[in-house]
C-alpha cells in the first residue's frame, strides 16, 4: 500500500513541480548552480571511471578470446559495443545515482528538517518548482557527460589493449568502426534522458518529503540510493526490451 | 484580522490543539503565550497552512483559508513576513542575500534599490557588518535577527512571529520587541508573536492569548494580565520572584 501511495504521491510531485514557476531571473541562477554542482561537479569521476572500465574491458574481451579463428578486431568491437550500450548509459548512472542522488537528497533532506523548505512556502514561493525544477533542467545536460564517458571509454580501452600489448591500434580501430549501428546511439541517449529525470526527481523525492532530523537526512540518502538504482535497473530492462527486442 | 474557530489538531494519538477560538487584529501586537510544549508552534504553523488541521477554520479578512485555491494561497502567503522558531534561514545564501531573497522573487527593484532596503532593514536589527557573512557562521541571537530582517524586508501584511527573541540578550530583545511593535503601527499591520517571554509580555502585549494543553485558558492584553486572578495565568506569569514582587507592587499600588 505505501509503494502505490508513494508512487502516486511521486507523479504528484512531478506535476507540481511544473507549476506556478519561480522568476527567470532567479531560476537561471538557480539552474546555473546545479550545472555547476551536479553536471561539472561529476565529470571528474565519470572521466576517470569510464576511462579505467573501459581499459579492462579490452583487456578482459582479449584475455577471453584465444581461439584462433576470431578476428582480433573483435576486442574493440566488444569494448565499443558494451560501453556504448550498456557501461556508459547505465552504469555511470548508478555511480552517479550515488553521487548526485545522495547530494541531491541531503541537501533536500536538510532544508526540510531545518525549515528552509517551510520558509519557502510561507512566502508563497512554490518550492518543488524553486528546488527540483533546476535540478531537472541541469540534468538534461547528462547526455553531455555520457558522450564523455562513451569516448573516454572506448579511448581507455584503445590505451589498454595497444599499451598492455594486447592488440594493435589497427585492429582496435577497425573493431570499433565494425557493424556501427546508428540506432545504438540513439537508444544509449534515450536511455540516457530517462535515466537524467529518475536522477533528478526519485532523490529530490525522497529528500522533499522526509521527516524527522538529521539522523533521518542519513536514512533518507541511503533509501533514496537504493530506490534510483532500482528504477533505473528496472528501466534499463524495460526500454531495452522495447526498443532493442 | 485573522479569525480561528475551534481548531482542532492531532499528531496520530496526541490531541495537540483542542478546539481554539480567537481573534487577531490588524494594526495590533497579538502575542501567544503558553508553556513549553503547549502547542504554540503547531497553531501558528496551523494558521500559516503549514499543518492540516482535522477540525475548524481559519479566515484572513473573512476569506477561508483552506478554500483558497493553490495560487490564491500563495499571492497570500507573498504578503506574510514569518520567523521561525529555528530561523530557517537558507544556507546556501549570505546574510545579506538572505534578507534579499523576497524582494527578490517577489518586486521589480533594481539591485541598487534592494541594496539600499537590505542595508535599513538590517541595521533596523542592529546589524550593520555582517553583510556577507554566511548563516552558519552567525550565531544564534544573529541568525534570529536575520530571520526579522528577512521577514519584514517586504513590508508584509501579516507578520508571525516564534520566539523572535529567545536567545537575545535583554537589551537585544527589546530592541527587537520595540522594532516589532513599531513596525505593527507603523504599517498597520497583523503581528502574530509566540512568546514565553515576559518582557515581550510586558511591552508588546496588546492582545494575549494564553495556551494550556491545547485549549485557549486565557485572553486579555498587558494591561489585564496583572489583574487576572486565573491561576494557571499567574502560576505561568509569575514564576519568578521578581515578578511576584512586582505584582504585588502594583496591585498595592491600585488599590
Ligand atoms: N511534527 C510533529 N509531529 C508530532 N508531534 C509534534 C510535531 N510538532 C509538534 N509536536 C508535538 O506538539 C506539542 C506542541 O509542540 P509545539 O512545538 O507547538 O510547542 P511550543 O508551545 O511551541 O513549545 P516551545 O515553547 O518549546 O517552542 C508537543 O508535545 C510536540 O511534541
Ligand atoms: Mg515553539
Amino acid at each position: 500500500m505505501t509503494y502505490l501511495h508513494n508512487i502516486g504521491k511521486y507523479f504528484l510531485m512531478i506535476a507540481e513541480m511544473f507549476r506556478k514557476p519561480t522568476k527567470w531571473s532567479v531560476m537561471k541562477q538557480l539552474i546555473l548552480k546545479d550545472i555547476d554542482d551536479l553536471v561539472i561537479g561529476s565529470l571528474g569521476i565519470v572521466a576517470f571511471i569510464a576511462f579505467f572500465v573501459g581499459g579492462v574491458v579490452a583487456i578482459q574481451t582479449s584475455l577471453n578470446i584465444n581461439n584462433p579463428l576470431i578476428p582480433k578486431y573483435l576486442v574493440g568491437f566488444a569494448t565499443r559495443q558494451s560501453i556504448v550500450l550498456e557501461f556508459a548509459p547505465t552504469f555511470i548512472s548508478i555511480i552517479m545515482a550515488g553521487k548526485v542522488g545522495s547530494f541531491i537528497t541531503s541537501s533536500i533532506g536538510t532544508m526540510r528538517v531545518t525549515e528552509q523548505i517551510d520558509a519557502l512556502e510561507v512566502m508563497g514561493i512554490n518550492s518543488l518548482n524553486y528546488l527540483v525544477f533546476p535540478k531537472f533542467i541541469s540534468l538534461m545536460l547528462y547526455p553531455f557527460v555520457i558522450s564523455i564517458a562513451m569516448f573516454l571509454g572506448v579511448l581507455g580501452g584503445m590505451a589498454a589493449c595497444v599499451y598492455g600489448g594486447y592488440g594493435t591500434l589497427e585492429d582496435y580501430v577497425i573493431g570499433i568502426q565494425t557493424d556501427f549501428i546508428p540506432f545504438h546511439i540513439t537508444y544509449a541517449f534515450i536511455k540516457t534522458i530517462v535515466f537524467a529525470f529518475i536522477l533528478a526527481t526519485i532523490p529530490s523525492f525522497y529528500g522533499y518529503y522526509m521527516k524527522g532530523g538529521a539522523l533521518e537526512v542519513g536514512k533518507a540518502s541511503t533509501t533514496s540510493f537504493v530506490w534510483t538504482s532500482v528504477v533505473i535497473i528496472l528501466l534499463n530492462f524495460l526500454l531495452t526490451s522495447l526498443l532493442l527486442g | 484580522m485573522i479569525e480561528v474557530k475551534n481548531l482542532h489538531k492531532s499528531f496520530g494519538e496526541a490531541h495537540i490543539l483542542k478546539g481554539i477560538t480567537t481573534s487577531f487584529e490588524k494594526g495590533k501586537t497579538n502575542l501567544i503565550i503558553g508553556q513549553s510544549g503547549s502547542g504554540k508552534t503547531v497553531f501558528l504553523k496551523c494558521l500559516l497552512g503549514l499543518f492540516d488541521y482535522e477540525e475548524g477554520s481559519i479566515a484572513y479578512e473573512g476569506k477561508i483559508f483552506s478554500k483558497l485555491s493553490p495560487d490564491e494561497k500563495r499571492n497570500l502567503r507573498a504578503e506574510i513576513g514569518m520567523v521561525f522558531q529555528g530561523s530557517a534561514l537558507f544556507d546556501s545564501m549570505t546574510i545579506a542575500e538572505n534578507v534579499m531573497f523576497p524582494l527578490r522573487m517577489f518586486t521589480k527593484q533594481s539591485k541598487s534599490e534592494m541594496q539600499d532596503r537590505v542595508d535599513f532593514v538590517l541595521k533596523r536589527v542592529n546589524l550593520d557588518d555582517a553583510h556577507n557573512k554566511m548563516p552558519s557562521e552567525a550565531s544564534g541571537g544573529m541568525q534570529k535577527r536575520v530571520a526579522i530582517a528577512r521577514a519584514i524586508v517586504n513590508n508584509p501584511k501579516y507578520l508571525f512571529c516564534d520566539e523572535p527573541n529567545s536567545g537575545l540578550d535583554p537589551k537585544t530583545a527589546i530592541v527587537i520587541d520595540n522594532l516589532i511593535q513599531e513596525i505593527t503601527d507603523e504599517y498597520n499591520i497583523t503581528t502574530v508573536i509566540n512568546s514565553h517571554d515576559m518582557n515581550s509580555v510586558m511591552e508588546i502585549g496588546e492582545k494575549i492569548v494564553f495556551l494550556k494543553n491545547g485549549l485557549k485558558e486565557w485572553e486579555g492584553s498587558k494591561d489585564t494580565i496583572f489583574k487576572t486572578d486565573n491561576e494557571a495565568v499567574t502560576n505561568f506569569v509569575y514564576s519568578s520572584e521578581l515578578f511576584k514582587k512586582v505584582r504585588k507592587m502594583y496591585l498595592e499600588e491600585n488599590s
